[in-house]
């Protein structure tokens, strides 16, 4: 099993027909997801490697169930694509985009909770369940499936430890990444709650960063609530106070967001933290032994 | 984006918030002058981002306009947290009777805007919220409600006696219309003073949300050098996102959060990262010119790191970077490739040919780059 999504789960891409939309709705395609439509505004007719393309979801809608949708659209438009997708109820919306204002997230974010539907991202590379579907831009062939479920605020430390992962024989249920910016739609413990009821998901690898108070509230959870073994990595340790590290939302502000104080919520709750990526795949051997 | 003290009441004044008439100079002479102009007694106010200034003695009180020029003559060139004073803002000084504060900040893990009133006004608002968090009065707002008065009134009540109602009403709604209309994360009046029956915002702090700066070209002068190296803004023009630090080697990683670990394991293995750098999603080899170039400039760098995990980057495409760049500039230094993940295969032979050794691990690749740093 996995979390969210699997070989029956059909996905739209919106922006299908730019840069990168058409890279990634190609690969993903290639990767084994059944792609089944795409979105681009006036392109309606057109198609995509024998993607059909529609002005809108609701359009596609007409023919196609859609269950998931991935937003490939500049940060200018995005929140507007969130919104489209949110109107048409789609149940899983993940957007990729980075650079979102953060006051635009603040409006979208209880936009898409009032309607009960599931934000993944922005700024995030997407997630996936090898072997069954894949919703993003990871590298699908670092992957390999199993039972370790992988969440993460970032895109290439998570497929580094993948990778670590996969090298070590260690397989993955479902690997998501949640996205580097302060306003995300689920955060560490949305995802938590889902690999909880998970039965495939033996153990958790949760890949944080400094910025905010996320891990903290996860370690907390995990304590309370989630009885599979749980390891962590925390980056930025060497970062300096007061700087933006690339992701909006790694940053250090006064006493808030520290690697200290999450790498010290994660112990108080029990949870190792590696110091080193190339170490988790022995904790995680350890704790499942 | 921090805005100074004198460009963020700039913006209170626009929007009608009260401040003091204030002059920015950068001598002697003109502190002098702007004293004249503004009448004695005046503040001389360092302009400078970092925190605690007053008790560093960047602030000070001046009865004449010569003791301005003697106190601007302090102040210009004071070393404040690493930070050499070169602005400095003349102001009005105030009778205050009664210090207040009002603030307005992201709340991350609410996923709302928060606004924080207190009369304990003129304070560290942190050490506060940690020592007597009881007074302190929040309000939570949703941005697609906007800022209501019966959510507003019942804290205002709390904090201001009834004749400063109005005008603490009026200032809170102006501040938040500044909060939403320029995108900001951070804005606060501390303190916002009580004198002579008028609330004035004596001293600003805001932060504008840099992702949201396309939408401000007003904004994009008050870019200030003390926030953005010339290094670190000359990385941002080149898509970029690169900050200094203080060590020896030099990193180019493609994803923040390799990149940051990427520091952390030259930490762990005994070595001191030089800078962060991540070449970002998209793979264009010049790009990786780019980054050598800004980092090569930096004359502490004993060998640099490139450590790439492609993904939506593509292995060759920074190869190619890579090879344009030993071509086009004297590499002084000794350099690690480790490269795996989107076309790998492709990259390793384009670098192999040109007789540059890439390593698959990392760990490995830390190692060798900390060795190579020690020797050259």
């Amino acid at each position: 099993m996995s979390i969210l999504i699997d070989e029956h789960t059909n996905v739209l891409v919106q922006g299908i027909t730019g840069r990168d939309g058409s890279f990634h709705a190609r690969t993903m395609q290639k990767d084994g997801t059944n792609i089944v439509a795409g979105v681009t505004p006036g392109k309606q007719g057109e198609s995509l490697d024998g993607i059909p393309v529609y002005n809108s979801i609701s359009e596609a809608q007409k023919e196609h169930r859609i269950d998931a949708s991935v937003i490939f659209v500049p940060a200018k438009f995005a929140p507007s694509a969130i919104k489209e997708a949110a109107d048409a109820n789609v149940p899983l919306i993940n957007c990729i985009t980075e650079g979102i204002p953060v006051l635009d997230m603040v409006k979208i974010y209880s936009y898409v909770k009032e309607r009960g539907l599931r934000l993944i991202g922005p700024n995030c590379p997407g997630l996936i369940s090898p072997g069954k579907s894949k919703i993003g831009i990871m590298p699908a062939h670092i992957h390999k499936s199993g039972s370790v479920g992988v969440i993460s605020r970032s895109g290439t430390l998570t497929y580094e430890i993948v990778y670590n992962l996969s090298q070590a024989g260690i397989g993955q249920s479902t690997c998501i990444g949640i996205g580097g910016d302060p306003i995300i739609g689920s955060s560490f413990v949305d995802i938590l709650s889902l690999f909880k009821n998970d039965q495939d998901t033996e153990a958790i690898v949760m890949i944080g960063e400094i910025g905010g108070s996320d891990e903290e509230q996860a370690a907390q959870y995990i304590q309370e609530y989630i009885s599979q073994p749980v390891v962590a990595f925390i980056s930025g340790r060497t970062a300096p106070e007061g700087k933006r590290m690339g992701h909006a939302g790694a940053i250090i502000s006064g006493s808030s967001g520290s690697p200290q104080a999450k790498v010290q919520a994660l112990k108080d709750a029990g949870i190792p933290t590696a110091d080193n990526p190339s170490d988790i795949p022995a904790l995680i051997k350890k704790r499942l032994s | 984006m921090k805005l100074h003290e004198y460009q963020a009441k700039n913006i209170f004044s626009e929007f009608n918030i009260p401040v003091q008439a204030q002059q920015l100079v950068q001598t002697t002479e003109a502190a002098c002058q702007a004293a004249v102009q503004i009448g004695c007694p005046v503040v001389v106010k360092a302009q400078v981002l970092v925190g605690g200034r007053g008790k560093a003695g960047g602030v000070k009180l001046a009865e004449t306009p010569e003791e301005a020029r003697k106190k601007a003559q302090n102040i210009l060139g004071l070393d404040i947290k690493g930070i050499t004073v070169q602005q400095l803002l003349i102001t009005q000084a105030a009778q205050i009777e009664k210090e207040y504060y009002a603030g307005l900040v992201l709340d991350r893990s609410g996923k709302q805007i928060v606004l924080m009133l207190t009369s304990e006004g003129g304070i560290d608002i942190e050490e506060l919220a940690q020592n007597d968090p009881g007074k302190i009065f929040k309000l939570a707002i949703d941005p697609a409600d906007g800022l209501q008065d019966k959510d507003l009134e019942p804290i205002l009540t709390a904090v201001f006696p009834q004749q400063l109602i109005q005008q603490g009403n009026n200032i809170i709604k102006k501040l938040y219309n500044i909060f939403t209309e320029k995108d900001c994360s951070l804005l606060e009046i501390n303190p916002l003073a009580l004198t002579d029956n008028q609330l004035l915002a004596l001293d600003a702090k805001m932060v504008v949300d840099d992702n949201a700066l396309f939408r401000h070209p007003e904004l994009l002068s008050y870019r200030n050098e003390e926030e953005y190296s010339k290094d670190e803004e000359e990385a941002r023009e080149s898509g970029l996102s690169f900050v200094e630090m203080d060590g020896n080697i030099g990193c180019i990683v493609n994803g923040a959060g390799l990149a940051m670990a990427t520091m952390d394991i030259i930490k762990l293995k005994g070595g001191v990262p030089a800078n962060f750098l991540d070449v970002g999603g998209s793979s264009n080899p010049q790009k990786v010119v780019h980054a050598m170039q800004i980092i090569l400039r930096n004359k502490n760098v004993r060998a640099i790191l490139i450590n790439i995990f492609g993904g939506i980057t593509r292995c060759d495409d920074i190869a190619k970077g890579l090879i344009i760049a030993t071509e086009q500039m004297d590499i002084s230094v000794p350099f690690v490739v480790r490269l795996i993940g989107t076309n790998q295969k492709e990259g390793i032979e384009l670098l192999e040919k040109k007789g540059i050794q890439v390593s698959s691990n990392l760990d490995d690749a830390v190692k060798k780059v900390i060795s190579l740093g020690a020797r050259s």
